[in-house]
């Protein structure tokens, strides 16, 4: 499996994402520099956090018209799968992947947290090693994380099941429409979500519960997920 | 040639920066304040182009990049020399 992580001036997560990546057997993970115009040879790619472009304009907005996301673009409708991260789903909605848009957190602050999050459902290509319901533990550290979209929208999202991850009942850190942290778009294989799987590998990091969305991503276990 | 888009948060969008502006102005004693919106204004030169392509353009510019339509409206003005 080649896995490429995206690369903007700005982007400060992509060294985590490699490590968590690269870390597993079989799986080969590469930086991918923003003015790269071909994604042909990835099975997963990643868009990681931080702040492209330093925000100017809105969070995600430069970073979105770059050459290597159009080549992203491309490559998701062949049905790539692409996994935008904090920074890296601000990016999806501004190039139009995914619907909706960030704003800024409903209390203004900046917010370092690990909440417990819901994962909503585990019929999708990213949440396979996971169970419907299960609470887990993921950090975010966003100031633009607040999800928000249309009636319309939102009615799409949550009749195909298209909202993965939701932050868990009482805990919604930063506003966000029905508590939404993650979602997809309509084909299931384009995957934002502000909290930070990276970030959670190993128990010494204080959670491991991001492994398995990377395991789910990249068929590593495909088995078990058939068994459950 | 100069063009001026000012860009607003859409008006059924919660403005956060809004709000604590209008309180902070409410604690100054300027109880008249009903609401507050923040946006932004860019200013764009131009060269080359007569006003009613540069209104085009500019346009353009507002939908492919400089405005988000999902939580954002815009207003273009343009200034001649």
């Amino acid at each position: 499996m080649r896995c490429a992580v995206i690369v903007f001036p700005g982007s400060n997560c992509d060294s985590d994402l490699y490590k968590a990546v690269n870390a597993f057997e079989g799986v080969d993970a590469e930086y991918v520099w923003y003015t790269t115009e071909n994604l042909d040879a990835f099975d997963l790619i990643l868009l990681p956090g931080g702040f492209a472009y330093g925000d100017y304009l809105r969070a995600g907005a430069l970073a979105a018209r770059t050459p290597v996301l159009k080549a992203l673009i491309r490559a998701a409708e062949r049905g790539v799968r692409v996994i935008g991260i904090c920074n890296g789903f601000q990016v999806l909605t501004e190039c139009g992947l995914l619907p909706g848009a960030l704003q800024r957190n409903s209390g203004l602050h900046f917010i370092c947290d690990t909440p417990l999050i819901e994962v909503v459902q585990d019929q999708s290509s990213f949440t396979s090693r996971y169970q419907q319901g299960e609470l887990i533990r993921l950090p975010i550290a966003h100031g633009e994380g607040n999800y928000i979209c249309d009636e319309l929208t939102l009615r799409h999202l949550q009749a195909e099941n298209r909202i993965v991850f939701r932050y868990a009942s009482g805990s919604n850190p930063n506003g966000s429409v029905d508590n939404i942290a993650g979602i997809l778009n309509s084909k299931g294989n384009v995957l934002g979500m502000m909290p930070h799987p990276e970030r959670a590998m190993a128990d010494w990091m204080g959670s491991s519960d991001g492994r398995r969305l990377f395991e789910s991503a990249l068929n590593l276990f495909p088995e078990t997920a058939d068994a459950a | 040639m100069k063009g001026i888009i000012t860009v607003v948060l859409k008006q059924d969008i919660l403005d956060p920066q809004g709000r604590a502006v209008m309180n902070s102005l409410q604690g100054l004693g300027y109880d008249e304040v009903q609401g507050v919106r923040i946006g932004k204004s860019i200013e764009i030169e131009l060269n080359g182009i007569s006003p009613d392509e540069a209104d085009a353009r500019l346009r353009k510019m507002c939908e492919s990049i400089l405005v988000n339509p999902v939580i954002e409206d815009y207003h273009l003005e343009i200034i001649e020399d």
